[in-house]
């Protein structure tokens, strides 16, 4: 019995942090686009450069 | 050497390759463990015996295997979506030094005994100390280069990386408070019964954090990137994001059924367990169909069948999860292999698919390759761990309601019908079948490791450049 006194507090601090963490995200405007975000993702070209350019000559790198 | 210009892809790189290095060996180790309870005679010495080893191997598969996985995709993630280099590239050395020491660490004291007794926290108190200092360097490398990204919004991923990491740091402090009595020995804060809740307080909630919602920013990057289709819903991935975390915390008494805990703590445990299948299939469903319009994909790309798997099998063990906190089949199910059939259903089915699609993903983008150095054997890799995951899982099934059972069973006059030792014998043979399925995944990760290799040595390292903010499409 005794651990739910840690527990239970302990778990609505948490509760309370993720509604402020919540809140903020929602006031900082990160929600405004829910269909860009999953775009720019694929926008982001991660292939190598030696892929991309089908073997040219060595790139600088380090 | 322009720095500035490029993201830090060398920690990527060393973690991407110790996930292999750490997954074979721990693997192993479950393999040795798997193979000691087919043939006892197998338990050698003290540092060989099944009592020390399955930590070993519950350490290396989940911190040194899992940790290193999501140590590499994390750091990748953070920088591609936040189109910034990571802020320190020493503290990003140290992570990756510091957490190499731990798990080496881990690996000698294990074997020798040494150990707080608490699953998946049995490290005594000096590598607890050590493990705390890594774990804070790790989130300022990932928190300071979310402060300085260059792109507003913070992508999906990064959410449940994050939150993977807070919680992670919560976790280890509030389980790990000990008194030490010597250089290798501590005893717990808490005493009984409070220790047992604490205990799977942190128990529960590392599978939650650490074995899922880790992954899950896994496979909100990965597998969009792989698939080149966005996201199935954006909308539902941040609802999945805040519905998990809200919901799982208070499921953990579902690990103490029957147990002193107060039954209404495990009635709560049990009614949160069930909601949660609710945002883990949201998500689950959210993965999947990110492929919609792109399955024709997942007939020739191994890399897409590996993570789209892995979804399944997490909407398989997060259907079978909220099963077994139902009370009622909790007590056919606790303390047999039924459990260990769930585990495993999440951690080579889940954990394990998705790291690996996420490595292959890796690999050749960290070395300047176009692709792996055979798509074929990663397409065999795939059908090795497939086949061997259902050989554990069922396996595991017919064996633990098989001794759920037997274990029960009572004769007319009261006494039981078995002895303990009528249920080993029975499930012996399914000892067996686990050991070759788990055999089977380990050849897997041999295979890749040697596919790494060729990679690796075909290519060279690089750092790509960070390209010029794109405008919002
Ligand atoms: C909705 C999701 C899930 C629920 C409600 C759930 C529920 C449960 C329950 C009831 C047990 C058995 C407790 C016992 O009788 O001792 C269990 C054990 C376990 N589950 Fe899950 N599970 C879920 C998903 C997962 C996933 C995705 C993983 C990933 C690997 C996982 C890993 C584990 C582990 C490692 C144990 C064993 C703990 C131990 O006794 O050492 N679970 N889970
Ligand atoms: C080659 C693959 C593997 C084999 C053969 C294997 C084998 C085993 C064996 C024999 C046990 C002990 C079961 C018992 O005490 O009855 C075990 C426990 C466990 N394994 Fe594995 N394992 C493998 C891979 C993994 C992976 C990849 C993970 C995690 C990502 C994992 C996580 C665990 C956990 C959490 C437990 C403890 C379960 C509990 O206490 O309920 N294993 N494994």
């Amino acid at each position: 019995m005794e651990s739910l006194y840690l527990l239970i507090p302990l778990s609505v601090v948490l509760a309370f942090g993720i509604g402020a963490l919540f809140w903020w995200a929602v006031k900082s405007g990160q929600f405004d686009d829910m269909e860009g975000p999953g775009h720019r993702i694929l926008h982001d070209d991660d292939m190598p450069a030696e892929a991309n350019e089908n073997k040219a000559g060595d790139e600088k790198n380090n | 050497m322009e720095n500035q210009a490029t993201y830090n892809y060398k920690v990527v790189r060393q973690f991407a390759i110790m996930t292999v290095v750490w997954g074979i060996v721990g693997m192993l180790v479950g393999v040795v463990i798997a193979a000691q309870m087919v043939w006892p005679q197998l338990n050698v010495g003290p540092y060989f015996h099944f009592g020390r080893l399955r930590p070993l191997h519950t350490n290396a598969v989940i911190f040194a295997f899992g940790g290193c996985g999501l140590m590499a995709t994390s750091l990748y993630v953070v920088q591609r979506t936040c189109n910034v280099r990571l802020i320190s590239d020493k503290l990003a050395a140290f992570v990756f030094w510091g957490w190499q020491a731990v798990i080496v660490l881990a690996a000698i004291t294990l074997p020798l005994g040494i150990t707080s007794g608490k699953e998946y926290a049995e490290l005594e108190w000096p590598i607890d100390l050590l493990i705390t200092v890594v774990w804070v360097a790790y989130a300022v490398v990932f928190f300071g280069t979310i402060a300085i990204r260059k792109v507003k919004h913070i992508y999906v991923a990064n959410w449940f990386y994050g939150a993977f990491i807070l919680a992670v740091a919560l976790l280890h402090i509030v389980n790990s408070m000990e008194m030490p009595v010597s250089m290798w020995k501590s005893y717990s804060a808490y005493a009984g019964a409070v220790d047992a809740m604490v205990q799977w307080w942190y128990g529960h909630n590392a599978v939650g954090f650490f074995l899922t919602a880790g992954f899950l920013g896994m496979m909100y990057y990965f597998v969009p990137k792989q698939a080149g289709r966005p996201v199935y819903s954006y909308r539902l991935s941040v609802v999945h994001f805040w519905a998990l975390i809200f919901t799982y915390m208070w499921a953990g008494p579902h690990h103490l059924h029957y147990t002193a805990l107060p039954d209404w703590t495990q009635s709560l445990g049990m009614v949160f367990s069930l909601i949660l299948l609710a945002p883990s299939w949201g998500g689950m469903i959210n993965g999947i169909m990110t492929l919609s319009g792109a399955w024709h994909k997942l007939r020739t790309d191994p890399i897409l069948k590996f993570l789209v798997t892995a979804l399944s099998f997490y909407g398989m063990s997060t259907f079978e999860g909220p099963m077994m906190s139902i009370k009622t089949v909790n007590a056919l199910s606790h303390f047999t292999d039924w459990t260990i059939g769930h585990v495993h259903s999440g951690a080579l089915g889940w954990v394990a698919m998705i790291t690996i699609g996420s490595v292959y993903y890796l690999v050749p983008r960290l070395f300047n390759r176009e692709e792996m150095y055979s798509m074929k054997l990663v397409e065999t890799h795939f059908w090795i761990a497939t086949l061997g995951t259902v050989l554990y899982i069922a396996s595991m099934w017919i064996a633990g309601v098989t001794q759920g059972l037997m274990w029960r069973a009572v004769n007319p006059d009261g006494t039981l019908t078995y002895a303990f030792i009528d249920a080993v014998k029975a499930s012996h043979p399914y000892f067996f079948i686990r050991f070759l399925g788990g055999f089977m995944f380990l050849s897997g990760m041999v295979l890749m490791l040697y596919n790494v290799i060729r990679t690796a040595v075909a290519g060279r390292p690089v750092n790509a450049e960070i390209p010029a903010v794109v405008a919002h499409a």
